[in-house]
């Protein structure tokens, strides 16, 4: 059984991470996520953990170290936030094609600039197509249980991918909820020894990492790796399940809210689907079959399950925390009305764009989010693809 | 005891023949060199550059050791993600605390002067027991002969080219042997393949210090300095006597020279080998480049007599 204590975001994960008591982290500070560097580091201090912690110069000598130190053979940890990201954006993609299951919390903060600390997804949804398994969290709770099924999921021998588990800057890091943290014992045992695969450190079966591959090889290997992706999809789904059967509380790709009979629907991710719970709520009090999909693996992508879950909707409006400039849209929205195509689904749907750098999303910009839907989904026309939410012109 | 010559023939082969690095090449003499100087497991980190592609075109390789490349800027840092995991393994009672394994890097002049150098400078700050060989051919060869902060004043590069103007590269090479000295670093050094002596006693006793070392290596390319593959060796030797590259060592804050030439050869010998230099030997401009090039030789060598007790 766990204990209920009151844990800010940050805390929670380095209580994780304390708990998981990986071989080696390499990391360097960034506002927001700095909080869980400090603490880890006072476990390393007081002897709390196996942990050799290097403390590096930089973001992307702390990727670099870390690929090479999983490629050696051991459990591997990394924290970052936002420019910090950016600076290992190079090394994300070789961690992933190299198949090595780094874990990295991502805090997410707004990608520059103008250089702000606080809360949007800008980082982490650039990202997007470097190979990573992404976890989004809504709370305190989900992001102490979403490193450790990281730990699980991609470690597994048919996945042996990295993970990322993201939580939102700020209003979840600063945040202190009330958690159920469990016992170190049931957790080490829960995610089980580590288990190596043709690590460096076996000098006698020495192995080439990293060769140069050319146009003879390249594509086989980018799609071998392709293929590892509906693995990690079930993984995903598996791992979530036995962790409810151990603690009691299931995780899936998704967890939805009235779908069953919604009229109308929002997407959305992290502490913002908290708030949109509320809103489900009172429009419900009020006889609008309202409903929301929160999606917590946005990487491996569950097109279909998404399509599916909307399928009964008569208008969706997806909620992103990022711009794709450019684009006319943001990138969840992009893939969500994909998968909707794709799976023949023609419910109208649009986009809004919320909450950059740490502005506010208010149970009322919510609540306008479902009345724009309620006449979508009596004209059954979009007027307006993308709109930004409660933005001043 | 530094082994002997019959003892370093008969070392395992680390870097096996069959690689595609040009004839000439000095980088597989340095590696060879380095890597016979220790019996002990060694893992290598490489940076991107000419050895990385021309020693493991998938699906071949020539190394019969664990290898590591990850990217060109961080060859310190993957070295020292590889060391990390060993130590904290070693420590928990994972791998057999009786064996040393060393950890090598190898990064050319690009991968080390200039954009990896934040990545050593961090990776020696922070003590990892590892040696970090720069392979230094004075400019980006893999991608066709660019100017690094290595490249010597004068050297004709493609991003530095000989011009009617501008006489090829307009400033000094970074001095990094003595940058690293300054971290305070346990070993720093500096060598030529040309001396097999020195170059294996320097690794060995770089892999015996339980700590960061650096040796940076002089290494000829017959094809980004345009001379010929036969004098590779020779060349390297007459930086040596030309003092344009010195040998010596700084061991735990000793500064110790290596080699003093009998008799210190005009640098011109060292310029007129190679074509990288060639329009220094034509006009008043080249000349008064070369006597720049002289002067700052001279300069740095008494520096280096001064620090070594030597002057």
């Amino acid at each position: 059984m766990g204990q209920l204590q009151p844990l800010e975001g940050n805390l929670a994960v380095a209580e994780a991470m304390r708990q998981i008591n990986p071989d080696v982290v390499a990391a360097y500070p960034i506002t927001p996520s700095t909080e869980i560097v400090q603490t880890f580091a006072n476990f390393v201090a007081d002897g709390e953990v196996d942990t050799n912690y290097v403390a590096v110069e930089s973001e992307h000598s702390a990727m670099s170290a870390c690929t090479a130190a999983a490629a050696a053979g051991g459990r591997v940890m990394n924290v970052t936030s936002a420019n910090g990201l950016a600076l290992m954006w190079e090394i994300l993609y070789i961690t992933a094609s190299f198949r090595q299951p780094v874990i990295l919390t991502v805090v997410n903060r707004a990608l520059s600039g103008n250089i702000n600390i606080h809360c949007d997804h800008s980082d982490t949804m650039g990202t997007r197509d470097a190979g990573w398994i992404q976890l989004y969290s809504e709370n305190v709770q989900e992001c102490y249980d979403n490193l450790i099924q990281a730990v699980a999921i991609g470690e597994r021998m048919d996945v042996r991918l990295p993970v990322m588990s993201c939580l939102d800057g700020f209003l979840v890091s600063h945040s202190y909820e009330m958690l159920e943290v469990e016992d170190d014992e049931a957790v080490r045992e829960w995610i089980g020894p580590y288990k190596p695969n043709e690590p460096l450190l076996d000098v006698e079966n020495p192995y080439t990492m990293g060769p140069i591959d050319l146009y003879d090889y390249y594509i086989e290997h980018k799609y071998s790796q392709w293929q590892a992706y509906p693995a990690a999809k079930q993984a995903v789904i598996e791992e979530g399940k036995r962790f409810g059967e151990t603690f009691g509380r299931e995780y899936g790709l998704m967890e939805t809210l009235g779908l069953d009979d919604a009229d109308i629907a929002v997407v959305a991710m992290s502490s913002a689907a908290g708030t949109a719970k509320d809103v489900v709520d009172k429009l419900r009090d009020e006889g609008v079959k309202a409903g929301l999909l929160k999606l917590r693996c946005f990487r491996p992508f569950p097109g279909e399950e998404i399509a599916a879950a909307l399928a009964g909707c008569k208008a969706v409006c997806v909620m992103d925390r990022a711009a794709s400039f450019g684009a006319g849209s943001g990138p969840l929205f992009h893939e969500i009305a994909a998968a909707m195509y794709t799976g023949g689904q023609t419910v109208p749907i649009n986009n809004v764009i919320y909450g950059l750098g740490g502005r506010t999303v208010k149970p009322a910009d919510i609540e306008s989010v479902y009345r724009g839907l309620m006449e979508i989904a009596d004209t059954g026309k979009v007027e307006q693809v993308c709109t930004w939410l409660s933005v001043r012109e | 005891m530094p082994k002997n010559l019959k003892q370093l023939s008969e070392s395992p082969v680390r870097l096996t023949a069959g690689h595609r690095l040009c004839p000439g090449c000095g980088e597989p003499i340095v590696v060879k060199q380095i890597l016979a100087a220790s019996d002990d497991p060694v893992i290598a980190a490489n940076a991107t550059g000419c050895l990385e592609v021309s020693t493991t075109i998938f699906p071949y390789t020539a190394w019969t050791i664990p290898w590591l490349h990850i990217a060109f800027e961080n060859a310190a840092a993957v070295a020292a993600g590889m060391e990390a995991m060993y130590q904290s393994l070693k420590n928990q009672g994972k791998i057999d605390a009786d064996t040393n394994y060393n950890f090598v890097a190898f990064a050319g002049d690009g991968g080390t002067y200039d954009i990896g150098f934040q990545a050593l400078s961090g990776a020696v700050e922070r003590g990892h027991k590892l040696l970090y060989v720069c392979l230094n051919n004075q400019a980006y060869m893999n991608t066709g002969i660019q100017r690094s902060s290595a490249s010597p004043l004068g050297a004709n590069t493609t991003t530095s080219p000989a011009g009617k103007l501008i006489p090829g590269k307009t400033k000094y090479q970074k001095d990094l042997t003595a940058c690293m000295a300054a971290h305070d670093m346990p070993y720093a050094a500096q060598t030529i393949p040309g001396r097999w002596r020195d170059i294996t006693r320097k690794a060995e006793r770089a892999f015996e210090i339980d700590g960061p070392s650096f040796i940076n290596v002089l290494t000829p390319c017959p094809l980004g300095w345009r001379c010929a593959p036969e004098e590779t060796v020779s060349i390297s030797q007459l930086a040596a006597d030309t003092c344009f590259w010195p040998l010596y060592e700084v061991d735990h804050g000793e500064w110790k020279l290596n080699y003093r030439p009998k008799e210190k050869v005009p640098v011109d010998e060292f310029l007129s080998k190679q074509g990288r230099f060639r329009h220094l030997f034509k006009g008043d401009q080249g000349e008064e480049v070369r006597r720049q090039i002289q002067e700052r030789v001279d300069y740095k060598w008494e520096q280096l007599l001064d620090r070594c007790g030597e002057s």
